[in-house]
């Protein structure tokens, strides 16, 4: 299975959830945001949804700007 | 004097909105942040950086100032009503800085984009603040819209130029129920003392002290000028004349 994590392209030999994506990237436990083919997902739910063949993932922080 | 900036019914004692973009490192930024006595500082919403040191969030949190997360670097309303999305969810806010860019070499808003995705946000719950051009015609269309406030610009995005156009700001100032908050183009003091003398509630700015030679020095300046300029515009300016008026008595 292949996921696009932020822009990037990752191989899974078995299926990942949202909240394992997330966890590629950072373990902050705040200040984070992810979406799964432009829709948002709600924290609460990361761990309950799967990513399939495919799926482009956005994982947003604040950072330093305006 | 008890003169709190009211926003969708939440009170703030500083009219001096930060920006935390530009600064040359955290600890730079943390000083200005202080300096300036603001309590509501933007944020913007960027891919998560595996190798980022440090965060501003946990800046912001230290110093007690609510986090403003801003839809910079969308250029369409579908692109940042996602983004308002993320932030809402990343920050627990509802609160956004509305921002939609027509393009990279002016950073000026676009209007009809801007307007789309106002009346999206405002649908979904968001409290949106919208940086909008020095229109008087759109920041009545984004109030209409629901908007908590309108945030017209000074000049372009870091441009430092100031106020190019006072005859709108005030034009916006004179017809506006909600709070005007000047956002873009302060370059020094003045500017934002100006912008204050004509009317607006607050001063949203970052360029103008990130950049600074001294940051914290800056910020200090922006704090002083906004309040002066606050009270200023509460004391009433004496009508300019064409002639001398003698301050002393002419007789005795």
């Amino acid at each position: 299975m292949e996921v696009v994590i932020n822009g990037k392209p990752h191989r899974a030999a078995a299926a990942i959830s949202l909240a394992q994506a997330v966890a590629l990237l950072t373990d902050a436990k705040t200040g984070v945001a992810a979406a799964v083919n432009g829709d948002v997902v709600r924290r609460t739910v990361w761990e309950a949804t799967p990513l399939s063949d495919g799926d482009e993932v956005e994982v947003l922080t604040a950072v330093q700007g305006g | 004097m008890d003169d709190p900036l009211l926003i969708a019914g939440d009170a703030f004692s500083s009219r001096l909105i930060m920006g935390t973009g530009g600064a040359p490192s955290l600890d730079v930024l943390d000083r200005a942040l202080a300096a300036s006595g603001t309590e509501l500082t933007t944020v913007a919403m960027r891919r998560v950086d595996p190798a980022a040191a440090g965060s501003v969030l946990g800046l912001l949190a230290d110093r007690g100032i609510r986090v403003l997360p801003n839809t910079a670097g969308c250029f369409t309303a579908v692109e940042a009503v996602r983004v308002a999305r993320l932030a809402r969810e990343a920050l627990g806010t509802a609160w956004v800085k509305l921002e939609v860019i027509a393009d990279e070499r002016t950073l000026l808003p676009d209007p009809i984009e801007l307007l789309t995705a106002a009346e999206q946000l405002v649908a979904d719950g968001f409290t949106v603040l919208p940086y909008t051009n020095d229109d008087p015609v759109l920041a009545r269309r984004l109030e209409q819209a629901g908007c908590a406030a309108v945030m017209p610009l000074g000049s372009p995005i870091g441009s430092g130029l100031g106020i190019r156009n006072p005859h709108n700001i005030e034009l916006i100032v004179e017809s506006a129920g909600v709070p005007v908050i000047l956002d873009a183009g302060i370059g020094t003091a003045s500017d934002a003392a100006t912008a204050m003398e004509l009317g607006c509630s607050a001063v949203l700015l970052a360029t103008s002290v990130t950049r600074a030679r001294s940051p914290e020095l800056m910020a200090e300046a922006m704090r002083l000028a906004v309040g002066a300029g606050r009270l200023a515009f509460l004391a009433g300016r004496v009508p300019r004349r064409r002639l001398a008026l003698a301050s002393s008595p002419p007789v005795g």
